[in-house]
C-alpha cells in the first residue's frame, strides 16, 4: 500500500502553498503527496516543483480548486500505521507520530497572565524543536489560540510552513462565535480529531 | 489604468505618462529640465536599514534611467504605531544614507500609521532637456546593456520562507541596495540613444515598453542574459512570485519566446526587479566601449540583444 500525504494549501498566499507541498515530499520516502490549491499561481509553481524534482505530477480541477497528485519513489510501497483514512500519513523519518492536544489557551493554573505567557513560548520553543510534532488539535478555548488576536499565531504560522497539520475543534469555533476568526490551519470536527489522536503513537495534552 | 486618465498636452512636458516611462520630465529653461518620480513598497528583507537602503535605490534608479540626477527627495513612510520606532529609525537612515550617496539632500516627508510598513521616496531630479534619456529613442543599429543581473523576484520569494541560500541572497541584496549611479554615468560618458530601468514588469515588460514606445523590434539573446546565482534552481523549485504569472499573461501574444524554452528561464524572464539595472540602448559602435567602462566601475553588465527595424507581422520582442 502506498503512502499518501494529503496538503490543503487552500486560503494560503503564494509561495507558502509550494513550500508545503515541498516538505510533504520530504517527508516521505514513497507514495503520493496530494495537494489542494485554490489558484492558478499554486497550482503552476507546485506543478514547477514536481517537474524540478523529476516527479511525475497529475492535475484536476475541482470546482474553483486544484487537486494536485505528485509521485514519489515509484510507487515503492512503505510500511506505515492502519488508520483506515484514505489520507494516512508517514511518521517523520526522524521522529514518531506526535500530536498535541491544546485544552486551553494558557497553561496551568491558577496563574492565568503566567499561563498566557506559557502558552505563547510553548508554541515558539515548538517551532525551534526537531522532531516537530505531526499534529496540533485546539479543543475549548484552545481555538482562542489559532484566532485572530492570538499572539501565538507567527509560530503557529511557521510550524505549518514546517509540515505540522493544525486543527482547530468546529464546535469550539461556533460555540466561542470565531468561526470567521480562524487565521491558521483547518477547521476540523470531532470525527477526525479522534482518528489522530487514535493513530498517534503520543498524545501529549496541554492546557 | 492610465488611459482613463486625460492626456497631457503642455509643450513643457517632455516626457508624462503615454510613452510607460520611469519620470516626468519637465522643462523649467531652455536648458533645464525637472524630473519627478515617487517609488515605495512593503519590506523586502527582514533588516530595516538595508530595506530603507534597497526602497531609496530603488526610487532614485528612475532618475538615473532618464538621464538626471537627482537634487532633493522626500520620504513615504507608513508605519504601525504598535512597532519599535528603533526600527523606523533604522529605515529612514538606509534610505538617508543612499540619497547621501546619489548626491541628493533628503529634505523631509510624509509618514501616516498604517497596518503594513512601507517606505520610498519622492525623488526631483534636474536634466538637461537635450540629455534626457527616454525609453522611446531606441534605433535599429542599436545594442541594448543590462547593468544588473536579473532573478530579485524569485530570491525574495525564496526568503520569505528561508529558503534561499544565505550566501546567494546576500549578492542579491547588495545588487538591490546599489545605485544605478555608477552605471548612468559611464553610459552618459559613451552616449545612450534610450535607457530605462527593469523593475516591477521584469525584463520583458520593461524591454516590450521600449520596443513599443521606440517603434522598434528588439530581439534579446536568452543565453546572454545575467542571471543571479541560484535564480534558476529556486524558479524550478516553484519559488515564482504571483506577479511573474501577471507579467507573462499581459504579453503573452506579444512576445515571441524560443520554441522550447525551458518554464524556469521563462521565470526569469517575466521575474519582477525589485531596484533592478538599467537597460541602455547604445550604437552597436559603442557598446564595447560601454561595456568597458561599465565593467571598470566594477559593474556586471552583459549586451543582452540588439534593436531593427520593426518587421510586418513579427512581433516587437524577440527571445532567441
Amino acid at each position: 500500500m502506498d503512502t499518501e500525504l494529503r496538503v490543503d494549501a487552500r486560503g494560503l498566499a503564494c509561495p507558502l502553498p509550494v513550500v508545503k507541498t515541498k516538505k510533504a515530499i520530504e517527508n516521505i520516502d514513497s507514495g503520493k503527496v496530494v495537494a489542494i490549491v485554490d489558484n492558478t499561481v499554486a497550482r503552476d509553481n507546485i506543478m514547477k516543483l514536481a517537474q524540478g524534482l523529476s516527479l511525475p505530477v497529475d492535475v484536476v480541477a475541482d470546482g474553483t480548486d486544484f487537486i494536485l497528485s505528485i509521485m514519489k519513489g515509484g510507487g515503492v510501497a512503505v510500511a506505515e500505521p492502519e488508520t483506515g483514512s484514505e489520507a494516512a500519513v508517514l511518521p517523520e523519518r526522524s521522529g514518531k507520530n506526535v500530536v498535541i492536544l491544546f485544552q486551553a489557551d494558557t497553561i496551568g493554573r491558577p496563574e492565568q497572565e503566567l499561563g498566557d505567557v506559557l502558552a505563547k513560548s510553548f508554541l515558539y520553543a515548538l517551532t525551534e524543536c526537531t522532531p516537530t510534532p505531526r499534529t496540533l488539535i485546539f479543543l475549548n478555548g484552545g481555538v482562542r489560540l489559532t484566532c485572530t488576536g492570538s499572539e501565538a499565531l507567527p509560530s503557529l504560522k511557521t510550524l505549518e510552513v514546517q509540515g505540522v497539520e493544525i486543527l482547530s475543534c468546529g464546535t469550539c469555533l461556533d460555540y466561542l462565535e470565531l468561526k470567521g476568526e480562524l487565521e491558521v490551519g483547518t477547521v476540523s470536527n470531532m470525527f477526525s480529531i479522534i482518528e489522530k489522536l487514535m493513530a498517534a503513537d503520543k498524545v501529549i495534552t496541554v492546557g | 489604468m492610465l488611459r482613463d486618465l486625460p492626456m497631457l498636452s503642455d509643450s513643457r512636458l517632455l516626457v508624462g505618462h503615454e510613452t510607460s516611462d520611469d519620470a516626468a520630465v519637465y522643462r523649467l529653461r531652455p536648458d533645464l529640465a525637472l524630473i519627478q518620480t515617487v517609488d515605495f513598497f512593503t519590506p523586502v528583507v527582514d533588516d530595516p536599514f538595508l530595506y530603507g537602503q534597497i526602497a531609496a535605490a530603488n526610487a532614485l534608479s528612475d532618475i538615473y534611467a532618464m538621464g538626471g540626477s537627482p537634487l532633493l527627495a522626500l520620504n513615504i513612510v507608513c508605519f504601525p504605531s504598535c512597532l519599535d520606532p528603533g526600527i523606523l529609525r533604522d529605515i529612514l537612515c538606509g534610505g538617508a544614507q543612499k540619497v547621501k550617496e546619489a548626491g541628493g539632500l533628503l529634505a523631509g516627508g510624509h509618514s501616516i500609521d498604517d497596518n503594513e510598513p512601507k517606505y520610498g521616496l519622492a525623488v526631483t531630479g534636474t536634466v538637461k532637456p537635450e540629455e534626457v534619456w527616454s525609453n522611446a529613442t531606441a534605433v535599429p543599429g542599436d545594442v541594448l546593456v543590462l547593468t544588473k543581473p536579473i532573478g530579485t523576484g524569485l530570491f525574495l520569494t525564496a526568503n520569505k520562507v528561508d529558503l534561499a541560500s544565505e550566501d546567494e541572497f546576500a549578492v542579491v541584496c547588495t545588487s538591490m541596495a546599489e545605485l544605478n549611479a555608477a552605471a548612468a554615468k559611464a553610459a552618459r560618458e559613451v552616449g545612450a540613444s534610450a535607457c530605462t530601468d527593469i523593475t516591477g514588469f521584469g525584463l520583458m515588460g520593461h524591454v516590450y515598453e521600449l520596443a513599443l514606445a521606440s517603434q522598434v523590434l528588439v530581439q534579446i539573446y536568452l543565453d546572454a542574459v545575467p542571471l543571479f546565482a541560484g535564480a534558476v534552481d529556486l524558479a524550478r523549485q516553484g519559488l515564482v512570485p504571483a506577479a511573474t504569472y501577471r507579467n507573462r499573461d499581459s504579453l503573452e501574444t506579444k512576445v515571441s519566446l524560443p520554441p522550447g524554452l525551458p518554464a524556469s528561464m521563462s521565470d526569469l524572464l517575466f521575474d519582477p526587479q525589485t531596484s533592478g539595472g538599467l537597460l541602455l540602448s547604445v550604437p552597436a559602435s559603442q557598446s564595447t566601449s560601454l561595456l568597458a567602462a561599465l565593467r571598470q566601475r566594477g559593474i556586471q553588465a552583459a549586451a543582452i540583444g540588439e534593436v531593427k527595424a520593426v518587421q510586418p507581422d513579427e512581433p516587437l520582442l524577440k527571445v532567441l
